[in-house]
């Protein structure tokens, strides 16, 4: 039977992934928020323009996300060992992970500030905000519904990131989809992957509309 | 109390020749307790004059003197406590859309420390003088546009101001409901004792609600004074314009 010969491999797979995608997530987004807050607010005409600054983060954001993924694994190699202390590993892949969505994160961010509407800005300025409760009481509050919409986005690349982990012993659905669909054709196996990755996706997308729709109040 | 004085204001143009002069020395005195209209054509410079008023704008030169303080001198504490005595009403309301019409009102006072049962009279207080008690707790996109306005306009008086600017209140506004935000405005002058400057491009916003206005055309102020008389005497061309066809109508008028 297939499931008794690849659940439990199936199962640990499938856990690696959002184990990986989970731990991704939170310190992508730890680095990733700030980051998309302060090139928001040191653009152009925003709170704390900083044409300089600006600059210099966005090139290096725009960068990182240039740099193929299973290529940047690679690329941080040296810097993964000397941080984590190991190149190899599920904690290894989270760390070559985060530096590889965080500045994604940021961009994300930095697009759902972008909706905001600029008068509401200048208008809490009025009240005499500082910048700080413009970003907290603000910015962050009134984008949230939209910052869970790309949350989906985000977490569903994540997934796709995961995928190539196996380069560096990180475990995963996509690891074993490449060690026993193509190493030794067993495409049942890899098949198996494809459709656990599907329903994590579709999962991933309801839940994060259904959340953004209930705490949306602009409706 | 708030004295104009030879305001400039020039925008740098990169790929023009000169610069776009959006106020050219204008000068003008607004006393406290006036509901003092600044109107004009769109790109007179009437809302680069609000925002300078309201400190959202440096001006290239000249002062505003408000009780005796030049604006842009003050610094830190000074400065936010500027901010905290005016309230500013924009055409667009600017309301938070993802808070309640409470927290909406309650927003400029928690961003001082803040007493939360205080916090709660004062807002409550507030929506009873604009009429939307029952509505608070309530989100903005559930409210109409004059409603809207009504939340703005509360929270504008949150922290007791001394004036309260108006960027085109009633602009987006059907005229049925525009009357009941002017009246709204005015009952707010008289019981409240707060200066009102309000810059609009409808002469009948100044004939409804304001004592005095000054014209803006092309950055200059070319007549200004009481409105009886502005109105009564029209010296200027554009004062003639902006009354336009309206003249005729004048009859059926409505006093507020």
């Amino acid at each position: 039977m297939f499931f008794e010969e690849y659940g439990a491999l199936l199962l640990q797979a499938t856990g690696e992934t959002l184990y990986m995608t989970v731990m991704t997530m939170i310190f992508g987004y730890l680095l990733g928020l700030p980051l998309g807050v302060f090139l928001y607010v040191t653009d152009k005409e925003s709170i704390s323009e900083n044409h300089v600054v600006n600059a210099i983060v966005g090139w290096i954001a725009n960068m990182l996300r240039s740099i193929p993924f299973i290529i940047l694994i690679v690329v941080l190699i040296p810097l993964t060992s000397l941080v984590i202390g190991t190149s190899i590993g599920p904690t290894a892949a989270i760390f070559a992970l985060v530096i590889g969505a965080a500045p994604f994160i940021a961009r994300m961010v930095e697009s759902s500030l972008n909706e905001i509407d600029r008068g509401l800005i200048d208008c809490a300025k009025a009240m005499g905000a500082t910048n700080l409760q413009i970003i907290t009481r603000v910015l962050l509050p009134e984008t949230l519904p939209s910052l869970i919409r790309g949350m989906s986005i985000v977490m569903i690349t994540i997934i796709g990131y995961t995928a190539m982990s196996g380069t560096i012993g990180g475990g995963g659905l996509g690891d074993v989809a490449i060690r026993y669909g193509l190493h030794r054709y067993e495409p049942e196996v890899m098949w198996a992957t494809v459709i656990i990755l599907i329903i994590m996706v579709q999962v991933i997308q309801v839940v994060f509309d259904f959340w953004a729709k209930r705490i949306d109040k602009n409706v | 109390m708030i004295e104009i004085k030879e305001l400039t204001k020039e925008f740098i143009e990169k790929r023009a020749e000169n610069n776009l002069v959006a106020l050219d020395h204008v000068s003008f005195t607004i006393e406290k307790g006036d509901i003092y209209g600044i109107i004009g054509m769109s790109g007179a410079g009437k809302s680069t004059m609000l925002k300078m008023i309201g400190l959202l704008e440096k001006p290239t030169s000249g002062t505003i003197t408000v009780n005796g303080r030049d604006i842009n001198k003050l610094e830190g504490i000074e400065k936010i406590n500027y901010y905290r005595s005016i309230g500013t009403v924009f055409q667009g309301y600017n309301l938070l859309m993802q808070r309640t019409v409470f927290e909406n009102v309650a927003f400029p006072m928690k961003l001082t420390k803040y007493d939360k049962k205080a916090v709660e009279k004062r807002v409550f207080e507030l929506l009873e003088i604009v009429g939307l008690k029952e509505k608070a707790y309530q989100y903005p996109s559930k409210l109409s546009g004059g409603q809207r306005q009504r939340v703005a306009i509360a929270r504008a008086l949150a922290n007791n101001p001394e004036m309260i600017l108006c960027d085109e209140p009633t602009s987006a506004l059907d005229s049925l409901t525009t009357n009941s935000i002017l009246k709204l405005l005015k009952r707010i002058n008289r019981e409240l004792g707060v200066t009102i400057i309000i810059i609009t491009h409808e002469i009948e916003v100044v004939r409804k609600i304001c004592n005095k206005v000054a014209v803006l055309d092309h950055g200059k102020v070319v007549d200004n004074g009481l409105v009886s008389e502005i109105l009564k005497y029209k010296r200027h061309e554009i004062t003639k314009s902006l009354l336009g066809d309206e003249d005729e109508e004048e009859e059926g008028e409505e006093e507020l």
